[in-house]
């Protein structure tokens, strides 16, 4: 789960890791009377929207599609620049590299209080998968793209891994201020910042925090200009606070709905639904379905032993979908019965009515039971043995593919 | 032989009074693991009735372990205590027997909790953990065999193909492919499809390839990290054993968790594309639809004359 940079500063700002004044605003007054508080010449208005590259984004009006401003980030020398930049960013879309072209619909932005520059650092904390520990990376090219530094010249990123049971060292804050030629004032100023994100990180339980970019001040202060911050969902239950942070209308509303339902969904562009147990059997439907020049138009998993209730409401999100032309249940029981499968794809079917064909192959767990229950109804499907038959029969029945 | 669990390993479960603790110890004692007790705190001194025998219940691991001498434990407690099952568990098998398998079924236990759980782990050898979010471990027997787990036992037969795959149901797919060409499995084990866990493929590749029963492995992954391609480079350089290889997520979007938390492409990294490249260059057999991993076994299998 990602948080808003406002969000994201509130948090800094509670662990004593230095921010710029700023204040969060959703309309054009509240932006200009920030600007009047904030009592600096030089503002930021930002655009706040969960995905990255703002500052190359454009913005575009969501009737005409007219191109309105060229960057979500902007850097304002007036009240009037306030006012202008704020109406160019409130209600629009902001389409960035990583929104896609749909891009988002900005409801909220951030101003904030500029600064004197000498010199943008890139910081970001992760959990490193392969090393099984939290990392800490840092570059002194800040506010470029870091997958194109990473690319270009790896040997301008620092990494530092944490030992869990010793936790971040006093020697390792230290030397990575030094690899990043900070020192005096400006190194204490970053040692004490790294510690404080390091703990915030930790408590907090992230999966990520990314500051892009991190500066050092020309009075050798370094403050956080950027914050990415990302939760780790699976430690929700430790926290309560996330409910306030979560901003509905960043999620697809199907995932959440599927979400609250104990089902794993991901709306993809394809026409032919998949309701599958497991997430890797999941995938591979998808893939298999791709191989046979079909397109997918979800990932949905049941998760395991799902109850006949919750595969109905699977059920139902994917025939809800006005894309899907036809349908793949593809189940291999282990601890999912076929026979509860069954019978829910029966009684979904009845409830909405079945327009589309239906493909279903039940295998493992009382797949004869799961196989009478179809082959008793008056259900207008086609059964198989293997996910490859499905994946060519829903394709073929749709009208598509080799 | 097998791999790291034996036909008669003594099996304790840890959450055994709960309801998945519970329906799956039935499954596990059906099938016919060993299973010699388990672990539930506070309730220790009572027992419990599983598939018709009455086991005992202790109050932590240390006592199950001092009173019933086992080699391994499985864990179906939920997310917030799962890690601490997990330290339990390996600080008893270490101090005790200087050995043991932890192999924990637990879906959704926070990534912080399980980097703490895997440095424990790690500071204590002879404790090897599998999992977690995974199916468990399963070592066919030729009268049942031990399945420590939630796999379904009865897809299994004993033989000699390594199975090793970091999805639950992809598993028992490739597990029922290799049944269809008229092989059986050594071991088969859910490596889990957490960020971070505990055993890896290169230490499941190590074992089958050190394993007199083991003849090939299937490996099946899944998109998000490296961990094929640094599977596929120890195979190259190590590996005189066959291996057989799938990728679940080729069409799956950059970006969004596909249901497993470790399931994700992250910065342009970690797609399946890169994996079945990676296992192209280490001269892995690609499979590129599950439904065609045993007519690809089988050739591999022919190629190296064990058929």
């Amino acid at each position: 789960m990602n948080i808003h940079e406002y969000q994201g500063k509130e948090l800094f700002r509670s662990a004593g890791v230095k921010v710029q004044e700023g204040v969060h605003c959703k309309t054009v007054e509240d932006a200009l009377a920030a600007y009047d508080s904030l009592g600096s010449k030089v503002v930021a208005v930002k655009s706040q929207i969960h995905a990255g590259g703002r500052g190359k984004g454009n913005l575009y009006c969501p009737n005409s599609g007219d191109l309105l401003m060229e960057g979500g980030v902007k850097i304002a020398f007036s009240r009037d620049e306030v006012e202008t930049y704020s109406e160019n960013i409130l209600g629009h879309i902001l389409v960035t590299k990583q929104t896609g072209p749909a891009g988002k619909l900005v409801s909220n932005i951030y101003v904030e209080a500029g600064c004197e520059i000498a010199h943008e650092y890139y910081l970001a904390l992760l959990v490193d998968r392969e090393a099984k520990q939290v990392l800490i990376m840092a570059s002194t090219e800040g506010g470029m793209d870091i997958e194109e530094v990473a690319e270009e010249t790896p040997e301008a990123i620092h990494k530092i891994w944490v030992n869990p049971s010793t936790g971040l060292l006093d020697s390792q804050k230290e030397d990575l201020g030094i690899s990043l030629d900070l020192s005096g004032a400006a190194l204490e100023d970053f040692v004490g910042m790294i510690g404080s994100l390091y703990d915030l990180f930790v408590s907090n339980d992230c999966s990520m925090v990314e500051i892009n970019p991190l500066v050092r001040t020309k009075s050798d202060e370094i403050v956080a200009l950027d914050a990415k911050v990302g939760f780790d969902e699976n430690a929700s239950f430790r926290h309560k606070e996330w409910e306030d942070l979560r901003d509905y209308s960043e999620e697809e509303p199907t995932e959440t709905r599927a979400n609250e339902a104990g089902l794993s969904y991901v709306k993809l562009d394809g026409d032919i639904g998949c309701l599958v147990n497991g997430a890797g059997l999941a995938m591979a439907t998808m893939d298999v379905i791709k191989l046979y020049g079909g397109e997918p138009a979800n990932f949905l998993d049941i998760g395991g032993g799902a109850d006949e209730a919750k595969v109905q409401e699977a059920f139902e999100i994917i025939l809800e979908d006005p894309n899907v032309k036809g349908i793949l249940v593809n189940i291999f029981g282990g601890i999912q019965r076929c026979d509860i499968v069954a019978k829910a794809v029966l009684a979904a079917s009845e409830k909405m009515g079945l327009q589309v064909p239906l493909v279903i192959r039940l295998s493992g767990t009382m797949f004869e039971e799961g196989r009478a229950i179809i082959d008793a109804s008056d259900l207008d499907c086609t059964s198989v043995e293997t996910l490859a038959e499905g994946a060519e029969a829903i394709v073929g029945l749709i009208g598509g593919g080799q | 032989m097998a791999i790291w669990v034996k036909e008669d390993s003594k099996l304790l479960i840890q959450g055994i009074t709960g309801s998945q603790g519970r329906f799956h110890g039935e499954k596990m004692v059906e099938y016919g693991t060993n299973l010699v007790g388990g672990v539930t705190p506070g309730k220790g001194g009572q027992s419990i009735e599983l598939a018709g025998n009455e086991f005992p219940v202790f109050n932590t691991m240390m006592e199950a372990i001092n009173q019933t001498d086992a080699d391994a434990s499985v864990i179906y407690v939920p997310p917030p205590f799962a890690a601490a099952a997990i330290m339990e568990a390996a600080d008893a098998f270490h101090q005790i027997k200087g050995e043991g398998v932890i192999v924990c079924i637990t879906e959704g236990i926070p990534t912080l909790d399980m980097v703490k759980a895997v440095a424990y782990v790690k500071e204590r050898e002879g404790i090897r953990l599998i999992g977690p979010n995974c199916p468990g471990i399963i070592t066919p027997g030729d009268n049942g065999g031990c399945k420590i787990g939630i796999m379904p036992g009865h897809i299994h037969a004993k033989g000699r193909i390594g199975v090793v795959s970091k999805s639950g149901t992809l598993t028992y797919e490739a597990v029922a492919q290799t049944m269809s060409i008229g092989e059986g499995q050594s071991t088969c084990i859910g490596i889990g499809g957490d960020p971070v866990n505990g055993t890896g493929f290169i230490d499941c590749l190590s074992a089958f390839e050190a394993d007199p029963q083991t003849v090939a492995v299937v490996m099946i992954g899944e998109i998000g990290g490296t961990a094929e391609e640094d599977a596929s480079e120890w195979a190259a350089a190590n590996m005189s054993k066959p291996i057989v290889g799938f990728v679940a997520g080729s069409t799956a979007p950059p970006g969004k968790r596909m249901g497993h938390a470790g399931a994700i492409i992250s910065g342009g990294k970690g797609t399946a594309a890169e994996k079945f490249a990676a296992f192209e260059a280490a001269g892995i057999h690609i499979a590129r639809d599950p439904s065609e991993i045993g007519a690809v076994l089988k050739v591999a299998l022919e190629e190296s004359g064990l058929l």
